[in-house]
């Protein structure tokens, strides 16, 4: 018996339109067989991870809180993998973004107000791009994987930013705890209507995002590459240019969404300051299948599934990693089902003969 | 420095490439036929507790070497099940195999952190175990080097040496030429795959049962990461691996000296030098690109779909 894939005269619709909510449901029912297998009810356990986030106050406010840096950095990488360029390092240029803008905190501890803020995002930017210009410029100038760049990149990211936080910036009247300074209230981003302003700018550069990929040039550009990269160089797009923009606007997007959470609900830089945003970004890029307004619904399942391990942990005294689990087998069915859009599935059982002729050929060749 | 301190070294350095071999070996063999599997992290990881796990409880760390083997196996078949039947995108499938296989990890060995284990000893053969110098370490590691020597061997052997593994290359070149000959590109493919996680598996049985020995979350520290990167640094040989592991290894032990020996620069920066060698490394490789196009798999990290 096999699985065979036969494609479509036609991508479906349907599936297009939904294949991001039946992997969705297929992940929560694989999530609620694990939940079996550790000894938790699954009804439970799926009730405490994916329902009980949504019924209080403090954890709605908090799942906005994890939700706008997976939002800025998810856009961003989905600009790359639509470039068909693999930025897997955002995890170390969200945190080169926290470090840039923390700079002016410790160096200016008494400086405040709008320009600081403002230049602090900046310095954010300057710092995610900067970590992001790296592998971007190794991969066009010497062809080197930018996959595997980008990531070790991430790992020497973490380390400069736990010397920074437990040497230089420490806190000099902070018990020796390895944080830099609290930042003074003028150095953090204001609340609008009760919700930190860098929700909002999140959701503007999605809809941004959105609009650059559909109406402008660089989008078209971007995507044609991506699709067909002959195309694009007969149209006479360059493609090298294209990795550095994708790379540059992501990284720039992954410092923005650094320098705004320790401007935000951080207010000081720490040895760590990410739950694993920069991983967690490129399963949000997918599940919205690359679409920045998708990318906003996605942001907010993730973010729920962060809450989620936590509450689970607290709840069933199950690691809050059980999150982890549960977003690399969505990100899987995500996958899965896109291929459906484009091939139906058919279940074979070969006859015995053709079994063994194709286990003949595929031992020792058909000669 | 004596005779002892330098076995010692040698051993140390031995010890450290390791893992990194063995990941990068079993990788090696899945982009020969095709396939970029970035899960070997993830499968690394889960090799490391389920091995710690079976061999803590069952009191015979062979039994945590083999269950490592069976747990990346499963891993992989995951892995192989998604990329090659599903035909998703190989990059991000491996992604999301190792953000699974981290958090899997920390999931199932959440009772067993920092617990001593037990490991496994270092052979010793009376008369050339004692041998200065050489002597511990050619006759004197632990089992699985021996075992890791022997795959390695036998990979080289089995790509460039028999038909089977022509026809694994063939695979990795050209799928659509080797599925119109008759073969079965996906079943190869899958098997390549098997192969890698097995490696992965052992490679985390080592870390958690010889290196260790003990399991903690995320003990791997992106060493399934440096695996594939040696697979690119070896450009898809074998021997070139073997090399690249042990350079890296040595990289790995000489940071940890330096840091004990107290040298006048923060540790977090001597930590950094792995994955900085890496990037420098990739660089240098990439960098020449005849060296590159000579080995590079043709179809390295494209899905097939056979037409029907």
């Amino acid at each position: 018996m096999a699985i065979e894939l036969v494609r479509r005269a036609e991508r479906s619709t349907l599936l297009s339109l939904t294949s991001p909510l039946i992997a969705l449901a297929l992940a929560l029912v694989v999530g609620g067989v694990i939940f079996g297998l550790i000894g938790v009810n699954p009804g439970k356990g799926l009730y405490t991870y994916f329902v009980q986030p949504l019924t209080a106050a403090w954890s709605i406010k908090d799942l906005i809180v994890k939700m706008t840096p997976l939002l800025l950095i998810g856009v961003g990488l989905a600009i790359c993998y639509l470039a068909n360029t693999w930025n897997i390092g955002a995890e170390g240029q969200f945190a080169l973004g926290g470090i840039f803008s923390a700079s002016i905190p410790v160096y200016f501890p008494h400086s405040g107000g709008p320009p600081v803020i403002i230049a602090m995002l900046l310095l954010g930017i300057v710092g995610g791009m900067a970590w992001a210009a790296i592998p971007a410029l190794l991969k066009v100038r010497f062809g080197t994987n930018e996959i595997l760049t980008s990531l070790m990149l991430v790992y020497v990211a973490q380390l400069l930013l736990d010397w920074v936080a437990r040497s230089p910036w420490r806190d000099p009247q902070g018990h020796n705890f390895p944080n830099s300074r609290p930042f003074s209230p003028d150095q953090l981003l204001p609340n609008v209507f009760g919700l930190r302003l860098n929700f909002y700018i999140a959701i503007v550069v999605a809809i941004a995002a959105w609009f650059m990929l559909k109406n402008m040039l660089t989008g078209f550009q971007i995507r044609v590459l991506g699709q067909a990269p002959r195309a694009g160089a007969f149209a006479g797009f360059s493609q090298k240019r294209m990795i550095v923009i994708a790379f540059l606007i992501s990284g720039a997007l992954a410092g923005l969404a650094g320098a705004s959470d320790v401007m935000g609900p951080l207010g000081q830089l720490k040895i760590s300051i990410s739950p694993g945003y920069g991983f967690t970004a490129i399963i949000v890029a997918f599940l919205g299948r690359l679409n920045p307004l998708g990318i906003i619904a996605a942001s907010f399942v993730l973010a729920l599934s962060l809450i989620g391990g936590q509450q689970v942990q607290i709840q069933f005294h199950v690691s809050s990693q059980f999150a982890n689990v549960f977003q690399g087998i969505l990100m899987l069915l995500v996958l899965a089902t896109d291929t459906l859009i484009f091939y139906r599935v058919r279940i074979v059982r070969r006859a015995p003969a053709a079994a063994a002729v194709a286990v003949a050929g595929g031992a020792h060749g058909a000669q | 420095m004596g005779l002892n301190e330098i076995t010692g070294i040698l051993l140390a350095i031995v010890t450290a490439s390791m893992p990194l071999l063995l990941a990068a070996i079993g990788e090696l063999v899945a982009e020969r036929a095709g396939v970029l599997n970035l899960g070997v992290e993830g499968m690394m990881a889960v090799g490391a507790v389920v091995g710690f796990i079976a061999g803590y409880d069952t009191g015979m760390p062979v039994v945590g070497v083999i269950a490592a083997v069976v747990a990346g196996v499963a891993m992989a078949a995951v892995f192989g099940f998604f990329t090659l039947v599903f035909v998703t995108n190989q990059v991000a499938s491996g992604l999301a195999t190792t953000i699974m296989g981290l958090g899997l990890s920390a999931l199932i060995g959440d009772k067993y952190v920092s617990i001593p284990g037990l490991g496994l000893s270092r052979i010793h053969i009376p008369g050339l175990t004692d041998i200065p110098l050489v002597g511990p370490v050619i006759f004197g590691e632990d089992p699985l080097v021996y075992v890791a020597i022997a795959l390695c061997v036998g990979v080289s052997w089995f790509l460039f040496r028999t038909r089977a593994g022509l026809v694994l290359r063939a695979v990795g070149d050209n799928h659509g030429s080797a599925h119109a000959l008759g073969y079965d590109v996906i079943r190869v493919r899958f098997l390549a795959v098997l192969f890698g996680g097995l490696c992965a598996g052992l490679a985390g049985a080592y870390l958690s049962i010889v290196y260790t020995p003990q399991w903690t979350p995320s003990m791997t520290a992106g060493r399934g990461w440096i695996a594939l990167a040696l697979v690119v640094f070896g450009t898809w040989l074998p021997l070139r691996v073997v090399i690249g592991a042990l350079l890296f290894g040595a990289v790995g032990i000489l940071q940890l000296n330096a840091q004990a020996y107290g040298i006048a620069v923060p540790s977090q920066f001597l930590t950094m030098l792995p994955y900085i060698a890496t990037v420098v490394v990739l660089v240098i490789i990439s960098g020449n690109r005849m060296l590159m196009r000579s080995n590079t798999p043709a179809c390295l990290g494209q899905s097939f779909v056979p037409d029907r």
